[in-house]
């Protein structure tokens, strides 16, 4: 009888397993089947033809997207794991119950409010739409995310590692960069890469911020393209072409998102790490 | 190495601890956790280049005794205590005192093996390139030197690169021991240090605890009995957060002057 249980409940697990990835090989498999025969070497070099002619590419939307999703990181990824430092290091004070409070709502705010905002706060004062006010939404989006999970990964951390490096004589600030977020690095890169992904993939908070660009630009005081806004243009159009170009455009979109969590994998591979 | 039982006779009850060789003084020291008092009232002193165990029943105080002497118990919210520590004449709370550089004087060994996630080197390596206390070109000597004190040279030297976490229980321990010999403590703190080991491993670390105090003093908790009598010279036994005596080992274990110490050591509670 407990054997039969056992076994029904391993089956129930991989039923679970099952419903979890097959969505996932339907999302890849459909994007790969419509979208791989357009994409060649001139999609990723060469902007968008004009309407009715042969060939272009999504340049703009790959400039735009690793421009604004990179200036996002810059700014925001050092806010966001330093204030996860701050809350597990400090975790009763009452600065930190505040922060992980904000945060948690933040993270639950859908991502057009935030749009709606940086349009209201950077958009409608200086009157221009630009790169910028995109990479300062997404950034808001990041923060709380990238946040969380730093806190959430060094609270994993042993107690015991961080008394070791105390009792050798290490000042607490010293103890917690180089012992501490040290030993759990790989979980917080994981995380970040969680958040690029996800800002990545964002199309709300840049429909009225970076608002979107037909042309090959690095100016980002300017309205730039983004991949996700490419693939809402193209996959909202009229033309057959672009529901293809649009297809192309999604799979461009998850294969910047793979590499960049490989390439960020074997960057922080730790040779003595003990997770990861 | 010799017997630990064959010594000199002992020696007069007073002359445990002259002050003028005190490594540790405690001094009407009195600590709480929030509401609750943890140690009552201790004043005693401890010999330099000796082993004192310190034991009891679990939550006498022992191991908040131990972590009070390198101010470990600062991280504890609501932790606060009344009178004085001093380790080689020097406050431990005192004011002015940098907690920082009191934790290199005084080394700790933990209960549970605690090594970095790094290699072997690097671990013995660490606290003294922090504390600024050799070259670069002197760093292999010392880590050298600290890993043969700690009886495990013999067993890492071809593996120096290497990560700690390789290593056996047993091993990781005296790592950790050689870690902290690296700092050159003046008092090497030990908190159960055997307790995760299992009975070959924790042989060797007692030899190199009876090894070490020839360099160093030190104090070890322990809730072994026989372990204490087997390392330690002198042996303080705690309950409820007192000092119920602290005399020579071998007279704590045959004629003890108090009846709940005598009640502890055979067995009739803790």
């Amino acid at each position: 009888m407990r054997r039969v249980r056992s076994r029904i409940m391993v089956g129930l697990c991989l039923v679970a397993l099952v419903c979890a990835v097959v969505p996932l090989l339907l999302i890849l498999g459909t994007l790969l089947a419509k979208g791989a025969s357009s994409i060649s070497f001139d999609f990723f070099t060469k902007a968008p033809a004009t309407l009715g002619e042969p060939g272009g590419g999504v340049l703009h939307g790959l400039l735009g997207t690793l421009v604004m999703v990179g200036l996002a990181c810059l700014a925001c990824l050092p806010i966001g794991v330093g204030a996860g430092i701050y809350c597990s290091e400090y975790p009763a004070s009452r600065l930190a119950t505040a922060t992980r409070f904000i945060a948690d709502v933040m993270n639950g705010t859908p991502s057009i409010v935030v749009g709606v905002f940086a349009y209201a706060w950077l958009v409608a004062r200086t009157g221009q739409f630009s790169a910028l006010a995109g990479s300062a939404a997404l950034g808001m989006l990041m923060i709380p995310m990238v946040m969380r999970t730093t806190e959430e990964m060094i609270k994993l951390v042993p107690n015991a590692l961080r008394e070791a490096a105390l009792a050798l004589g290490y000042p607490r600030w010293r103890t917690s960069l180089t012992v501490v977020v040290r030993s759990c690095l790989p979980g917080i890169v994981t995380g970040a890469l969680l958040a690029v992904a996800r800002i990545a993939g964002e199309t709300a908070p840049l429909l009225f911020t970076a608002l979107g660009n037909q042309f090959v630009t690095t100016d980002v005081t300017q309205p730039m393209a983004a991949l996700p806004l490419v693939v809402y243009k193209y996959a909202t159009g009229p033309y057959e072409e672009w529901h293809r170009l649009g297809w192309a455009t999604a799979l461009v979109l998850i294969l910047v998102v793979l590499v960049l969590s490989v390439a960020a994998r074997l960057a922080t591979r730790s040779r003595f790490g003990t997770r990861g | 190495m010799s017997d630990p039982m064959s010594r000199a006779p002992l020696p007069a009850r007073e002359a445990v601890a002259a002050p003028s060789a005190a490594a540790v003084e405690v001094r009407n020291f009195s600590f709480h956790y929030g509401a609750t008092q943890a140690l009552f009232d201790l004043t005693f002193t401890l010999g330099r280049r000796q082993v004192t165990a310190v034991i009891g029943p679990s939550g006498c105080g022992k191991s908040t005794f131990l972590r009070s002497i390198n101010r470990m118990n600062d991280l504890i919210a609501g932790a606060r205590h009344t009178g004085e520590i001093l380790v080689e004449g020097s406050s431990v709370y005192g004011p002015g005192v940098d907690v920082v550089s009191l934790r290199r004087r005084v080394g700790m060994v933990f209960q549970k093996p605690n090594p970095f996630p790094k290699s072997i080197f690097e671990n013995v390596a660490w606290g003294p390139r922090i504390n600024g206390l050799v070259t670069r070109r002197d760093m292999p000597d010392l880590v050298e030197r600290c890993l043969r004190q700690a009886a495990l040279w013999d067993e890492v030297k071809d593996r120096l690169d290497q990560s700690a976490l390789g290593l056996s229980g047993g091993q990781q321990q005296r790592l950790c021991i050689a870690r902290a010999l690296g700092n050159s403590p003046e008092l090497l703190l030990m908190d159960e240090p055997c307790s995760a080991l299992d009975p070959i491993a924790t042989q060797k670390v007692e030899e190199l605890i009876f090894e070490l105090k020839r360099d160093y003093s030190i104090v070890v908790v322990t809730h072994n009995m026989q372990q204490a009598a087997r390392i330690s010279d002198v042996t303080g036994f705690f309950d409820r957060g007192v000092l119920v005596e602290l005399d020579v080992t071998e007279r704590i274990f045959t004629n003890p002057a108090h009846e709940r110490t005598e009640a502890y050591i055979t067995g009739r509670f803790g």
